[in-house]
């Protein structure tokens, strides 16, 4: 909005001089400062946000340099700290839930889009949203009671017996580990790939749909062949919203993961993720260097999800836009 | 038919079937959840649990008081930073800045949206903890009233700016400055987006837990004042469920049960109170 | 206005006709779908009242009328594009090539009656991916390449793109485009092609080249148009429907109609005193 150049006068004496006082006596000029000092403050808070996180994390950088990222060891009584068994936690939890969480949530986001009658689709969306709402904390209590035991008794098992072979499948079943806590996220992120899939699919133009129809293709070849790859941006737009969501996971990953700092081929091995050891290291970190490699992946947890948030943004916004100005020169 | 349409035909019947399954499957989540927590949560509530102080570990019988109070003052503290300077950066954004501003703060704001809770521990803790040299209240309000801010703010401003410009015009017109037509057209028009946007900023942090961990941190007792560690709800059901004691599972369940009904009322609320107003997209 | 002030008429054809422009006659024109009692609602509302009509083959009918009267309401009921709207309901009869459309799987009746849109809308693919499309999904008896060509051929577009095949469809102008969504049609090989004002979002140069191309289509199949612009439906038509109201008001061969209508609300529509 242009910002207004008049003054309105006010009910007191009027402001001759332009000094910057009796400006201020002029209720809207107030009234811009203190609002203006609110919004800076918005920055203001996120560049100290950044600044903290570097400077919190001087001394690994220093020390470790980018050897942090290819070391395994994570050693604090001999001040090793190698962040790769995090990092790798970290990837492969998002993989596996991306992978159970993606089809089912494009297959759900069509489905209300495409198929459902307008009041169904809202209603269920409705719900999907509640399930969005829904805290980390409390996923984790029904990861650990439900899940894990699950796990542990039926799935890992029946999967070992199956499919036993792939050095995926091997390994005791603890019920924790990498594929119990990629399953739990992939419940969390489902219902925000469906909420932007879904909104992304209905913005495509009608008429994308009846061409295809009109040129003999059954309801699923024009969803699949035509309206879904017109919604492809923006459809991988909240694929990398729900990636970001799960590498910044804390609290269902660290309750189900097994917290142990390794690298194994076996999803059935327990793991590690970023946010959960610095949920569970933070408070007994002794030492500044301990403490900081802690800051230190909290750094780069930043930066990932600061880049994956950036790059769903500009698909998402991209993949509305082609959909308005469609077919015109 | 030839049988190759016959096939095509089937394809499409299949896969769309399908997908309809996937719907179902996603919001049969969300119902499992529910009848989970009311099923196991429900049979531990009771009026222990809401005033009773944790009991000595291994001992049965105790209650979450503390932390329902500690939750509660944490929140409160969470809408004091975090309304303010969204309610009021959105009005500057909406109402009196220019392009370049609105800009760097807007995309400030997506910024900070986009942080994980636990990075936004880690601020709080070096802001806050470090220079005080214990955990408290106040640092775990600070850390919940951060996340608070972004959603107010875009929420607010986007209701705002969709009040109708006739209104404003029509303000101006009769002589009112521009903040009196601010706080007395403007924002009573946009209310209803308003408090749904703060409800629902509300809600999130309500369950937040990461950002707690090393700020408010967690105490067995009552936590006189701001600056003392102070138990929380979110931060009990971790503590609980991951223990080896069995009545601390089932107080564990009781308090998701609480959590998550305070949360989804809240939701449910916010989304009422604005349906019977303007639709604005979600953002 | 008021309705139903008059009856509905509809005009049989006569078997023989004088096409004024090719000094052409025919002994028996053959009608590639006839349309009968056709009734249509939206809800409890209806759209078009007791529609008979026939489309003769390989000739170019125009459907004119006001905003509103029910042409591309009309239009869409022939390739049954009224189904993907949840509360259409249709009444009536409407035949191709003697058969009830109704009748048949709408998907194989698709492939036969082709459609083009309003505003073109080619697919986020190639150039040569979107004339394929139809293609590749039904079967061709023709390698895909060739029938592409063949296509745009038709369409009068090939030489322009022969070089860009593999470009977006995007790239192209408008009008392009349009022709692109043409070929696309074109190319399953349909018996009659509908089209929804296609040149209502063209610039004029553009809009003459469909014109002419739709004049030389008519070998290839049976086309009908719905036009808001008269003197296109003069120009490129063989016969012409005027609808107002959603009731058929005056059918003729396209002459008859421009020059001598029948009923005085013809006449009233194409001098302008109304539209």
């Amino acid at each position: 909005m242009a910002t207004s150049t008049t003054t309105v006068p006010s009910a007191g004496p009027v402001a001759g001089s332009r000094s910057f006082l009796s400006r201020l006596r002029n209720g809207d000029e107030i009234a811009r400062l203190i609002t203006f000092l609110f919004a800076a403050s918005v920055v203001l808070i996120t560049l100290l946000l950044v600044f903290e996180l570097w400077q919190g994390s001087v001394l690994p950088r220093h020390k470790f340099g980018f050897n942090f990222f290819r070391t395994s060891v994570w050693d604090p009584i001999f001040d090793q700290f190698g962040a790769l068994p995090f990092i790798y936690g970290t990837l492969v939890t998002a993989g596996v839930a991306l992978i159970i969480a993606v089809p089912l949530g494009i297959g759900a986001a069509i489905f209300l889009a495409e198929l459902a009658p307008a009041r169904i689709s809202d209603t269920l969306e409705f719900f999907i949203d509640l399930l969005a709402a829904v805290p980390s904390v409390i996923y984790g209590l029904l990861g650990v009671f439900i899940v894990v035991p699950l796990m542990r008794e039926y799935i890992q098992p029946g999967l070992k017996h199956s499919l036993g072979f792939l050095p995926l499948f091997q390994g005791p079943a603890y019920g924790v580990g990498f594929l119990t806590a990629g399953i739990v996220l992939a419940i969390m992120v489902i219902p925000y790939i469906i909420s932007v899939s879904r909104e992304v699919l209905l913005s495509v133009p009608r008429d994308q749909r009846e061409a295809a129809l009109s040129l003999g293709s059954t309801r699923w070849e024009a969803t699949w062949k035509v309206v879904v790859p017109f919604a492809r941006g923006g459809i991988m737009g909240s694929i990398f919203l729900a990636l970001a969501r799960a590498l910044g996971e804390t609290m269902a990953v660290t309750m189900v993961i097994g917290n142990t700092p390794t690298i194994s081929a076996s999803l059935f091995s327990p793991g590690y993720s970023i946010a959960a050891v610095i949920a569970n290291e933070f408070t007994e970190a002794t030492g500044d260097l301990y403490l900081q490699s802690l800051i230190e992946l909290g750094l780069v947890l930043f930066i990932l999800t600061f880049i994956l948030n950036g790059l769903a943004r500009l698909l998402i916004v991209a993949t509305s836009q082609r959909g308005a100005g469609m077919g015109h020169t | 038919m030839s049988s190759r349409l016959r096939w095509r035909k089937f394809v499409s019947g299949f896969m769309l079937t399908m997908t309809g399954v996937c719907a179902v499957v996603a919001v049969a989540v969300l119902f499992f959840i529910l009848g989970y927590l009311v099923y196991h949560g429900g049979a531990s509530i009771s009026w222990n649990f809401f005033t009773k102080l944790p009991a000595p570990v291994g001992e049965t019988g105790g209650g979450m008081a503390n932390a329902i109070v500690g939750s509660a003052k944490l929140l409160l503290l969470a809408t004091l930073i975090g309304v303010p300077i969204g309610f009021f950066g959105a009005i500057y954004l909406a109402e009196f800045s220019g392009g370049t501003i609105a800009f760097v703060v807007r995309y400030a704001a997506d910024l900070l949206n986009g942080v994980p809770s636990i990075v936004i521990g880690i601020f709080a803790y070096s802001l806050v903890v470090l220079p005080f040299k214990h955990f408290s209240t106040l640092a775990g309000g600070f850390a919940l009233g951060l996340m608070m801010i972004p959603i107010t703010l875009r929420s607010t401003e986007e209701f705002l700016r969709a009040v109708p410009g006739a209104l404003r015009e029509g303000a101006m017109a009769l002589g009112a400055s521009k903040w009196k037509t601010i706080s007395t057209v403007i924002v009573p028009a946009a209310y209803r987006g308003i408090l749904t946007a703060v409800l629902l900023a509300f809600a999130r942090v309500a369950g937040e837990t990461a950002p707690l961990l090393f700020t408010a941190f967690g105490n067995r007792f009552w936590s006189p004042g701001w600056n003392q560690p102070t138990a929380s709800l979110p931060v009990m059901i971790f503590t609980y469920a991951i223990a080896p004691y069995d009545d601390w599972h089932r107080q564990a369940w009781a308090a998701g049960l609480v959590l998550l009904g305070l949360i989804l009322v809240i939701n449910i609320v916010a989304r009422a109170i604005l349906s019977r107003g303007i639709a604005v997209p979600r953002s | 206005m008021h309705a139903s002030v008059r009856p509905a008429v509809s005009v049989n054809i006569p078997p023989t006709v004088t096409n004024a422009g090719t000094r052409e006659s025919t002994s028996a024109l053959s009608m590639r779908m006839s349309i009968s009692k056709v009734n249509f609602f939206y809800g409890a509302k209806q759209t078009l009242f007791d529609i008979s009509m026939g489309i003769a083959t390989n000739k170019v009918t125009a459907l004119i009328g006001p905003s509103g009267c029910g042409k591309s309401t009309l239009l869409r009921t022939f390739n049954r594009m009224h189904e993907t709207v949840r509360n259409s309901r249709l009444q009536g009869e409407i035949l191709l090539d003697g058969q009830d459309i109704i009748a048949q799987d709408v998907t194989a009746l698709r492939r036969r009656i082709g459609m083009v849109f309003q505003r073109p809308n080619p697919f986020p693919k190639s150039i040569f991916d979107n004339v394929a499309y139809g293609l590749r999904i039904n079967g061709s008896k023709l390698p895909i390449a060739e029938a592409v060509e063949k296509s745009l051929r038709h369409a009068a577009l090939w030489d322009e793109v022969k070089d860009h095949l593999h470009k977006s469809a995007y790239e192209l102008s408008g009008g392009q485009q349009q022709r692109l969504c043409i070929a696309r049609a074109l190319a399953v090989e349909p018996e009659v092609l509908l089209l929804d004002e296609p040149c209502s979002a063209l610039d004029p140069i553009s809009t003459a080249k469909i014109e002419e191309l739709l004049v030389q289509l008519k070998d290839l199949c049976t086309i009908v148009i719905v036009t808001h612009n008269m003197q296109q439906a003069a120009r490129v038509s063989d016969f012409t429907a005027f609808l107002l109201l959603g009731q058929l008001i005056e059918f003729s061969p396209t002459p008859q109609l421009f020059t001598t209508p029948t009923d005085p609300r013809t006449e009233a529509y194409i001098t302008g005193r109304f539209g």
